[in-house]
């Protein structure tokens, strides 16, 4: 840690990974309400788990984010950060806001929140992803404001970098595209076609930029490589990421009411945005086989190059899977859908996220460089586990799936959704399995933290 | 990568090709909305029932029905699809009503169980319209078939 005011990174990381365990005790809930229906009904019915689930996945992404902004900003503009004071009030008023909204969720029925929040007031509840109270919401747009704030003002008065421009882009976009969140008409499809345009162009989006720079980060400091290529690589794959993914939003617009041509043009161009992800593949792994230096923190580059592949995987080849809208016809809305999802996001943004705190948090917490090999060697087991049971959950929905699309939507007999739910049970419950051991690894993760830690730190062996 | 191409360039490529697309994205945008009218059954919500629509698609979601269902295939995996719910059902919101109605309090033992909201007819009503109005929308034939 170079700069005095990069720890504020510090808490954000902390809380991303409280928020992170939190998602996956959900997870685990709603995997056993697959096969066990009754499973806490009708006290923790799925709807609210799932809210649950996936609110504080958004919720550890975006502080996982500002906590890595928070971190390489400073560094990289080698300047202290403008206001630390600011990031640390925000910290805790997003973390509050966050508690409060999880435990109203939790604590009264979803209907008495919206009352309790007076959502009639301006409606924008209920939507999948975006089921926040409103005025959590503005309570969102008010820390990303005083963030990009701080951000901006010391990218301002420091040295300007292309990581910096690309994380600044990256963040603002995200911010940006977040109002159309507030946006919610009568009319069903102008309100699925603009929900789209945070919920795609986040992930698809804006937020390759945040990873693309994190990435590259990394890899500066890790590799040694020249910067230079490094950043002229970085354009490259978000120019690809920008170009393929803005009109890929059409592979969302195939059967919501839009025009038939959005069928050619989002099957087109979403069929190109793999190339981005398989560009930082071969961009990570030809920059450590070029490093000049061994650093080590042999643990982050594991998470660094576990980031380009699994991103590449889950988001390439699990999106390009469906992607085609003859394919999509069949498989819109079913377990393949759900294979993808959680592919796409552990192997971008869980596995990104990890990759920072990995990199940065032996230097908040005040080391050279690396923590000591025991808990080095704990974190990858934990790597492992959590990659490889996704990996694994991935596969098991994919089957759930295939016989889904199968049995309710082609042959000669369609069956009905719950008639074919009871028949492939045997996949809800293998995933569940897999499940069970991704927590393993989330366990074996957090005590890296706490094993080891008096032992000498790592050092290079070169 | 080849000295030739110069960080510039890409850099270059980033900002023209990211304008270009967004801008070809806008212009699409704006000739759906220009389509739309003619695929979105807006007709329903500017008619008499149009408040009643309004309602039941703020029911829908103060209730987070989609944190269970898929609408137009878009939501939770959970449970069944339901933007075709009314044609399943035999095209009747009466059979929609009574479906919610009657559902068990304590759940059916063992299964997934959908809540029991405890509606009043009214709102029944207005669930139920909301449906039949997102049924009538142009899907471009999906889904495949009746089952959703
Ligand atoms: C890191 C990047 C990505 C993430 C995090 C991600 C995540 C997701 C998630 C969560 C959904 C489900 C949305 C919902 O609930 O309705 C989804 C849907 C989808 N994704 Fe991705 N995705 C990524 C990249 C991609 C890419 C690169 C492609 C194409 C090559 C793709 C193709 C699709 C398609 C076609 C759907 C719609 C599935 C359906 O019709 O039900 N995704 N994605
Ligand atoms: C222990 C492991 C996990 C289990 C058992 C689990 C289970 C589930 C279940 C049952 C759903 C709901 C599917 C439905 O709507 O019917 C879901 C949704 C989701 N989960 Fe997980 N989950 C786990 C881990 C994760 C992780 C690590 C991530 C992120 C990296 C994640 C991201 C998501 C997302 C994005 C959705 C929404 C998907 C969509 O709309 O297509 N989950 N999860
Ligand atoms: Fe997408």
């Amino acid at each position: 840690m170079k700069y005095q005011s990069q720890s504020v990174a510090k808490l954000y990381f902390i809380a991303a990974i409280a928020l992170f365990a939190a998602q996956i005790l959900f997870g685990l809930i709603m995997g056993l309400q697959y096969v066990v229906g009754d499973f806490l009904f009708p006290e923790i019915p799925f709807n609210v788990a799932r809210m649950v689930h996936t609110n504080t996945l958004i919720v550890w992404m975006l502080m996982a984010f500002m906590g890595a902004a928070y971190y390489l900003v400073p560094e990289e503009a080698e300047t202290e950060l403008f206001a630390p004071w600011l990031a640390t009030l925000m910290f805790w008023i997003f973390l509050v806001a966050a508690g409060l909204t999880v435990a109203g969720y939790l604590l009264v029925p979803y209907a008495t929140l919206a009352e309790l929040t007076m959502n009639e007031l301006w409606p924008t509840m209920g939507r999948e992803f975006l089921e926040q109270p409103t005025i959590t919401k503005l309570g969102i747009v008010i820390v990303a404001l005083a963030f990009l704030f701080n951000i901006g003002m010391t990218i301002l008065k420091g040295r300007k970098t292309v990581v910096n421009l690309v994380m600044l882009l990256g963040l603002v976009g995200l911010a940006v595209f977040f109002l159309f969140a507030f946006y919610n008409p009568t009319n069903v499809v102008m309100d699925k076609f603009f929900w789209w345009w945070t919920v795609h162009l986040w992930v698809e989006g804006v937020w390759e930029l945040i990873l693309g720079a994190i990435l590259a980060f990394v890899l500066i400091k890790t590799t040694g490589v020249d910067r230079e290529v490094i950043e002229k690589w970085l354009y490259i794959i978000i120019a690809m990421t920008l170009i393929t993914g803005i009109i890929g939003t059409g592979h969302h617009f195939f059967w919501i009411g839009t025009p038939e041509y959005w069928q050619w043009w989002g099957s087109i161009f979403s069929a190109m945005e793999p190339i981005p992800f398989f560009m930082m593949t071969v961009f990570a792994f030809n920059m450590v086989n070029k490093r000049r230096r061994e650093h080590p923190n042999k643990v982050a580059i594991l998470w660094a190059l576990g980031t380009a592949v699994m991103a590449f995987l889950g988001a390439g080849v699990w999106g390009f899977l469906h992607t085609l809208s003859p394919v999509n016809y069949y498989t819109h809305g079913t377990q393949i859908t759900a294979a993808h999802g959680h592919m796409a996001f552990y192997g971008a943004y869980v596995m990104i996220n990890l990759t920072i705190i990995s990199y940065a948090m032996p230097l908040l917490r005040g080391r050279n460089a690396a923590n000591p090999p025991k808990s080095q060697i704990l974190e990858m087991w934990a790597f492992w586990l959590m990659t490889v049971s996704m990996v694994f959950i991935t596969l098991f929905l994919t089957g759930a799936g295939i016989l889904q699309a199968y049995l309710q939507r082609m042959g000669e007999n369609p069956q009905s959704f719950m008639a074919v739910q009871d028949q492939i049970a045997l996949f809800y419950w293998l995933r569940e399995i897999a499940g069970v051991v991704f927590l393993i690894g989330l366990v074996l993760y957090i005590a890296s933290f706490f094993v080891g830690q008096k032992d000498p730190e790592a050092v290079a062996a070169d | 990568m080849a000295e030739a191409f110069t960080k510039s360039m890409a850099r270059n490529i980033f900002y023209g090709g990211s304008a270009f697309f967004f801008l070809l994205f806008l212009a699409l945008t704006f000739d759906t909305m220009g389509q739309l009218p003619n695929r979105d059954n807006r007709a329903a919500l500017e008619g008499e029932l149009g408040p009643v629509i309004a309602q039941g698609k703020a029911l829908w979601e103060n209730n987070d029905c989609i944190g269970c269902h898929t609408l137009l295939g878009e939501g939770a995996y959970f449970a069944p699809e339901l933007g075709n719910v009314y044609k399943r059902f035999g095209n009747s919101t009466d059979a929609i009503k009574g479906f919610i109605l009657s559902r068990p309090k304590d759940g059916i033992p063992g299964r997934r169980s959908m809540p029991q909201f405890n509606f009043n007819d009214e709102e029944l009503t207005a669930l139920a319209e909301f449906l039949k109005y997102v049924s009538e929308i142009n899907t471009a034939g999906w889904p495949p078939n009746i089952q959703g």
